[in-house]
C-alpha cells in the first residue's frame, strides 16, 4: 500500500533504457542531460579517484603516530591530527577505501536479493509469492538499524570477528527487503504485458523470462534500489563503527568519529577530529541520492523541471 | 473485519520472527553469550558448578536439548521474563526497559509531529511553485542534511548550541539535581529543554523525506483535471492549493507515516546515544558496551514491538479512511 507511489514514480522505469538505445546507447548522454545526475556521478567519481590514488595524495600511513597529540590543521597536516598523532588526511583518504568497498559489497548483494525475492515471487504467483512476500514484509516491517545494531554486537562477541566483513554481511542481511518489495510490484504490472506471454508461447524457461525478458526492463527501479541501499549502508557503516562494533584499530570514516567521541575531542574543542568524516559521509550520500533523483526525473517525466503543462495564470484567464 | 483478522496475524508473524532471531543469531556464533560473560569471570576462579548455573541462567545448557530451550524463551517472553542484565546487575531487563521506553516515545512523537507537519508544509509551498528558484535550491539543501548521519548531526549541534553558545543542556533527559520527577513544572520546563536539540537532531534528518514526497506527489497532483477545474471556477489560489491540491497529495505521506516510523525510531536511537538521554537507545549503547546481551535483545524485542504496533494502528487508520483498502 504505501508502495504504491513508489511504483507510480518508476511506471515507466524502462524510459531510460529506452532512451539510451534510441540516442545511440551512450550512458554518457543521460549524465550530461540531467544536471542532478551529473553532478551527483561527479561527486561519486571524486570520492573514487581519491579512494584509489591515496598513496599518491599523502606520504603518511593513516594507522602510525607521526607526532605528538592532536594538532590544529597546518600546512603539514591539513586536516590536523587525531588524538594519537595519525595523520587525519590520511585517515581520510584511506578511510574512504573502507567506506565505499563496504557500503559496495553489501549493496551489491543485497540488490541480488532483491531481484531474486522481488522477481521470483511476482512471477511464479500463488504459494511462492505467498511464502516470500511474507519474507520480505517481515523484514520490512522489523525496524532496520537495531536489527542490524543487535546482529552486529552478537556477531562481535569475540574479538576475531569484529572486522569489516562481518558489517558488510549483517548490512546485507537487513537492507533487501524494502528494494525487494518495489521490484515485486513492477513486476506484476511487466508480466502481465504481451510480450512476457508471446516468451511464454514460445517456450522459454521460466529462469530466462524472468532474467533476460523481465529484468532488463526494471533497470531503471534495480539502479535506484540499488543506489538506495548503497546509500543506507554506507550510513549504518559509520554508525556501527560509531558505537565501537567495527574493527577500531582501522582507519575508517567510523572509526574516526567513534575515536573522536571517545577522546571526548568535541568537549575540548577539537572539531578538525570529526568535521571532514562527517562532511565526507554527507557529501557522498548527497551525490548518491542525487543521481537518484536524476534517475526518476528520466524515468518520470512529471517530476522535470520544466515548463508547467498548466500556468496557474494562464488558467485564470480562461476563467475570467 | 477479515482484513484486520489478517492483518494482525501478520503482525504476530512478525513479532515472531524477532524473537527468533534473537534466538537463533547468538547461538549460530561461534562463542556464545554466556562463554563471554564466563570468561570475564574466570579470573575470580570460578567453579564448575558456578559455569552450570551460569548457563542454565542464559537459557545456553547444553544438557538441555535445543526445541526445549526455544520453547523456554519464548515462554520466558510471554511473562515479561527478558533475562537479568549483566552490565546493570541485579537489575531485571523488563525493569530497565520500562524506565527508558517513555522517554523513546516522547521524542520520537515529538520529532515525527513536528517533521510532518513542517515537511509537508514546505513540499506543499514548493511544489505549489514548481520551478521557481526555491523549488531548485531547498530539495537539494533538505538532501544534503538528511545525508549527515543523525549522531554525527546530533554532535554538530551539542558542539555549537551546547558547549559553545550554552544554549542548552545537552546531557540526560532533565536536570537530575534541580528537578524532581513529576508533574510539577520544573521538572517539566526541564524535560522540554532537554529534548529541544535531540529533536531538532531528528527533525533535520528526516525533514528532507516528507518535503519531497510531498512535493512530488503536488506536483503530480497539480495536473490533474479537477484542479484545473477548481482554477477555472475562478476559486482564490490559497484554497486551490490547499483544498483541492495539497488535500489530495498528503495521502501517500500518511501511508508513509508507518515506514518511516521505523526511520525515525533508528535516528533517535543514535541521538540518544549522542545526547545521553534516557531512552531505548541510550540502554541499548550501554548493552552494547558491555556485552550485556540479555539487554541488548530486550531493546531490539520493545522497539520491535513498539514498531509493529505503531504500524498496525496506521493500518487501522487508513482502513478506516479509505474503503478501498478494506475490500481489497
Amino acid at each position: 500500500m504505501h508502495i504504491t507511489n513508489v511504483t507510480n514514480q518508476h511506471s515507466a522505469s524502462s524510459a531510460i533504457l529506452s532512451q539510451a538505445k534510441g540516442r545511440g546507447s551512450s550512458m554518457l548522454r543521460i549524465i550530461a542531460s540531467n544536471p542532478k545526475i551529473a553532478i551527483g556521478v561527479g561527486v561519486v567519481a571524486f570520492f573514487v579517484l581519491i579512494a584509489l590514488a591515496a598513496p599518491l595524495l599523502t606520504p603518511y600511513d593513516p594507522t602510525a603516530s607521526i607526532v605528538t597529540g592532536s594538532l590544529p590543521p597546518s600546512s603539514e597536516h591539513i586536516f590536523g591530527t587525531t588524538g594519537l598523532g595519525q595523520d587525519m588526511f590520511a585517515q581520510i583518504v584511506y578511510g574512504a577505501r573502507i567506506s565505499l568497498l563496504i557500503g559496495f559489497c553489501a549493496a551489491i548483494g543485497s540488490t541480488l536479493l532483491q531481484v531474486f525475492f522481488g522477481l521470483t515471487s511476482a512471477y511464479f504467483g500463488g504459494l511462492v509469492d505467498d511464502v516470500l512476500s511474507l519474507i520480505i514484509n517481515v523484514f520490512l516491517v522489523l525496524p532496520g538499524l537495531p536489527l542490524t545494531i543487535v546482529l552486529a554486537s552478537l556477531a562481535s562477541t569475540n574479538a576475531a570477528n569484529k572486522n569489516e566483513f562481518v558489517i558488510a554481511l549483517v548490512l546485507l542481511f537487513t537492507s533487501w527487503s524494502y528494494g525487494a518489495r518495489v521490484l515485486r510490484a513492477q513486476t506484476l504490472s511487466l508480466k502481465e504485458r504481451e510480450f512476457i506471454a508471446a516468451a511464454r508461447a514460445s517456450g522459454e524457461t521460466s529462469l530466462r523470462i524472468i532474467f533476460a525478458e523481465i529484468l532488463p526492463n526494471e533497470v531503471a527501479l534495480v539502479a535506484t534500489t540499488f543506489i538506495g541501499t548503497f546509500v543506507y549502508a554506507i550510513g549504518a557503516e559509520v554508525a556501527l563503527e560509531f558505537l565501537g562494533l567495527g574493527d577500531t584499530s582501522q582507519a575508517s570514516w567510523g572509526e574516526i568519529l567513534y575515536w573522536a567521541q571517545n577522546n571526548a575531542a568535541l568537549i575540548v574543542g577539537k572539531w578538525w577530529q570529526f568535521v571532514p568524516a562527517g562532511l565526507c559521509v554527507a557529501v557522498l550520500c548527497a551525490g548518491l541520492t542525487f543521481i537518484n533523483f536524476g534517475i526518476d526525473e528520466i524515468s518520470n517525466p512529471r517530476l522535470r523541471n520544466e515548463k508547467p503543462p498548466k500556468d496557474p495564470k494562464q488558467t485564470k484567464r480562461v476563467a475570467a | 473485519m477479515r482484513h484486520i483478522l489478517r492483518r494482525a496475524g501478520f503482525y504476530l508473524i512478525a513479532l515472531w520472527a524477532a524473537a527468533t532471531f534473537n534466538f537463533i543469531i547468538p547461538r549460530l556464533m561461534p562463542g556464545d553469550p554466556a562463554e563471554a560473560y564466563i570468561a570475564r569471570l574466570r579470573a575470580q576462579q570460578i567453579t564448575r558448578e558456578q559455569i552450570e548455573a551460569i548457563r542454565q541462567e542464559f537459557g545456553v545448557d547444553p544438557n538441555v536439548p535445543i526445541w526445549k530451550q526455544y520453547f523456554d524463551y519464548l515462554n520466558g517472553i510471554l511473562h515479561g521474563h527478558l533475562g537479568i542484565s549483566v552490565s546493570q546487575f541485579p537489575m531485571q531487563v523488563t525493569d530497565i526497559l520500562r524506565q527508558s521506553l517513555p522517554w523513546t516515545v516522547g521524542l520520537v512523537g515529538a520529532a515525527l509531529i513536528v517533521s510532518f507537519c513542517l515537511g509537508s508544509l514546505i513540499g506543499m509551498l514548493i511544489g505549489w511553485k514548481r520551478g521557481s528558484w526555491y523549488d531548485t535550491i531547498v530539495p537539494p539543501i533538505l538532501t544534503f542534511f538528511s545525508a549527515i548521519p543523525y549522531f554525527w548531526m546530533a554532535l554538530a549541534l551539542v558542539y555549537v548550541f551546547g558547549v559553545g553558545l550554552s544554549w542548552f543542556p545537552t546531557d540526560s533527559g532533565y536536570d537530575v539535581y534541580s528537578a524532581t520527577p513529576g508533574w510539577n513544572f520544573d521538572f517539566i520546563s526541564s524535560v522540554v529543554q532537554h529534548a529541544i536539540l535531540p529533536v531538532i537532531t531528528l527533525v533535520i534528518g528526516t525533514l528532507a523525506g516528507w518535503v519531497l514526497i510531498m512535493r512530488n506527489m503536488m506536483v503530480t497532483t497539480l495536473s490533474e483535471d479537477y484542479v484545473l477545474m477548481a482554477q477555472a471556477k475562478g476559486l482564490s489560489q490559497r484554497r486551490v492549493m490547499l483544498n483541492y491540491a495539497a488535500r489530495n497529495a498528503i495521502l501517500p505521506s500518511i501511508t508513509s507515516f508507518s515506514i518511516s516510523l521505523g526511520l525515525v525510531v533508528s535516528g533517535s536511537l543514535l541521538t540518544e546515544m549522542v545526547f545521553n538521554y534516557p531512552g531505548i537507545g541510550f540502554a541499548l549503547f550501554r548493552g552494547v558496551q558491555g556485552n550485556d546481551y540479555a539487554l541488548v535483545e530486550g531493546c531490539f524485542l520493545v522497539i520491535a514491538l513498539a514498531v509493529l504496533i505503531a504500524n498496525f494502528l496506521s493500518e487501522l487508520a487508513y482502513a478506516f479512511l479509505d474503503p478501498r483498502v478494506r475490500r481489497s
